[in-house]
């Protein structure tokens, strides 16, 4: 089956294939700090919508789709427009070159997460592994 | 979407004079004692001064310069209030003096917090200039800052694309001093630079052909800078394709020859062109297993092999092997003289350092953690990678 782009199944189903990869947990192996990613309403899906990732020690402990930005804490918030995540998704958007770019805007240390370029690397190759179905 | 970015490049005999036309009053000068001592920041004072500035020196960079030198050295620029930052030297002074020149501009940042993704409102204060005065880095024409934290032995690859300077003075005449075993050293960084920006996944079309065309002088001339420094024409051609594959990687990235390298310069203390030209050749062989297309086109480019696919990019690791030969540098990290023992005792620190290096998001083949504890053994033993 696939998982749509953005829901609670979606990020949940990313939270299984990130525990289940040991190239994640070897290259996070110390990360500690939770995403929030803020999908927002483009020209391809008119809706806002909030992903909550818990993510600690290599491992994800939580994901849960969100109904606003404040229901958690999180310590980096990654906004962009639906149509750049489905990039970023489909391997078509490096994140850190989205980030620089700033297709992707983040907020939290960017000190930190430049001590991890492996781990949002198998981020996005555990993303590829969720079937996943776009809007239109 | 993406950018190219590119200093003012003044290059070829002669080039240094570029200094006389500088307007501005007052330059603090980055770089190292051996330099000082050699003469060539003499040169350059000279001429800064005759153009009306007020000169003074920071000479105490050291070799993979730290955290604490760059602070110091802030501090001097804050107390003199320099307009320009002129940088004098290879990698480390010219690393330092960006380093220096942020913490000038925004002396409320940690260095290690320069990220490619926040902007830094550069250029208030002070421009910058570069003289290298080795042929390698290319770091006068890249946005790169590479720092050693000494405390976790870890090199920091910083960086932001208001860092590249704005000039670079591309003299050889600055870099005709360089002893055989350095131009050795350096020139493998270049062609290091020049081959991983061309392979790595963030190639592009502007930095592609500064890419081949670095690659393409470096085994060309590469030889002939080493065994005869007084080659002017070889000295040239190695200096312009270094600055060449600066700016080819700055504008896409280094790859894992330079993960490694970093993890094991920062380690054992191996110069940093030394240790990624040993590397290299065996990332280019783990890469054409799965990904094998811009190598063996490169391969092709170079005129090294036709056959395309793994052979062809098999090829072009073969012709870095041979190239470090010919120039009398080793191809395995056990010619380097350490020993097994101290290897394998730091093998996890190594493998933890390189899989986190921020040159491992380009890679085009991705290794496991225990793949990369293979790369680093056969690289190790000088044994070609056969997974
Ligand atoms: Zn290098």
């Amino acid at each position: 089956m696939a998982f749509k782009f953005p829901s609670d199944e979606w990020i949940k189903e990313l939270a299984n294939q990130l525990n289940a990869s040991e190239a994640y947990e070897k290259a996070a192996k110390d990360w500690e700090g939770d995403f929030i990613f803020v999908v927002e309403p483009d020209e391809a899906y008119p809706h806002t919508a909030y992903l909550f990732l818990g993510l600690y020690h290599g491992k994800s402990t939580d994901a849960a789709l969100l109904s606003s930005e404040n229901e958690r804490e999180a310590e980096f918030i990654l906004r962009a427009p639906y149509s750049n995540w489905r990039n970023v998704i489909e391997g078509k958007l490096d994140p850190i070159q989205g980030m620089m770019t700033r297709k992707l805007q983040v907020k939290g240390n960017m000190m930190k997460i430049m001590r991890y370029p492996k781990a949002a690397k198998e981020i996005v190759a555990c993303c590829a592994l969720v079937p996943t179905e776009f809007a239109a | 979407m993406w950018y190219f970015v590119s200093p003012q490049i003044v290059f070829g005999e002669g080039a240094i004079c570029a200094l006389d036309e500088l307007q501005g009053c007052r330059a603090l000068i980055v770089t190292d004692r051996t330099l000082v001592e050699l003469g060539l920041v003499g040169q350059v004072k000279d001429r800064l001064e005759r153009a009306g500035f007020e000169v003074r020196i920071f000479d105490s960079v050291e070799p993979d310069p730290d955290v604490q030198t760059v602070l110091k050295g802030a501090e001097v620029a804050r107390a003199f209030e320099p307009d320009w930052i002129v940088a004098v030297g290879g990698g480390s002074p010219i690393d330092a003096a960006k380093a220096i020149w942020v913490l000038y501009e925004r002396p409320e940042l940690h260095p290690a917090e320069i990220n490619p993704i926040t902007p830094l409102g550069l250029r208030c204060k002070a421009r910058m200039v570069a003289i290298p005065t080795t042929s390698g880095t290319g770091s006068e024409a890249t946005m790169g800052i590479v720092l050693t934290d000494r405390e976790e032995r870890r090199k920091m690859g910083l960086g932001n694309r208001e860092a590249v300077p704005d000039i670079a003075i591309v003299d050889p005449c600055m870099a005709a001093g360089m002893s055989p075993q350095l131009t050795a050293d350096t020139g493998l960084d270049a062609l290091a630079h020049a081959i991983e920006g061309y392979t790595c996944a963030w190639h592009t079309d502007f930095a592609d052909g500064l890419c081949f065309n670095a690659a393409r002088l470096i085994f060309r001339y590469l030889p002939a800078a080493v065994a005869n420094g007084a080659d002017l024409e070889a000295r040239e051609r190695m200096h312009n394709a270094a600055t060449c594959a600066g700016l080819g990687f700055s504008n896409a990235l280094t790859s894992i020859a330079h993960s490694m390298g970093h993890a094991l310069g920062a380690v054992f203390h191996l110069p940093h062109g030394r240790a990624v030209g040993i590397c290299l050749p065996y990332t280019i062989e783990f890469a054409a297993h799965q990904a094998p297309e811009r190598f063996a086109e490169l391969a092709a480019l170079l005129g090294f092999s036709q056959a395309g696919g793994e052979e062809g990019a098999r090829a072009l690791a073969g012709a870095v092997r041979e190239l470090c030969r010919r120039i009398g540098n080793p191809t395995s990290i056990a010619e380097t003289g350490l020993s097994r023992a101290d290897y394998e005792a730091h093998l996890d620190k190594l493998v933890d350092d390189a899989f986190n290096d921020t040159s491992m998001m380009s890679a085009v083949r991705s290794p496991s953690y225990e793949e990369f504890r293979q790369l680093f053994l056969y690289a190790y033993e000088g044994k070609p990678v056969d997974f």
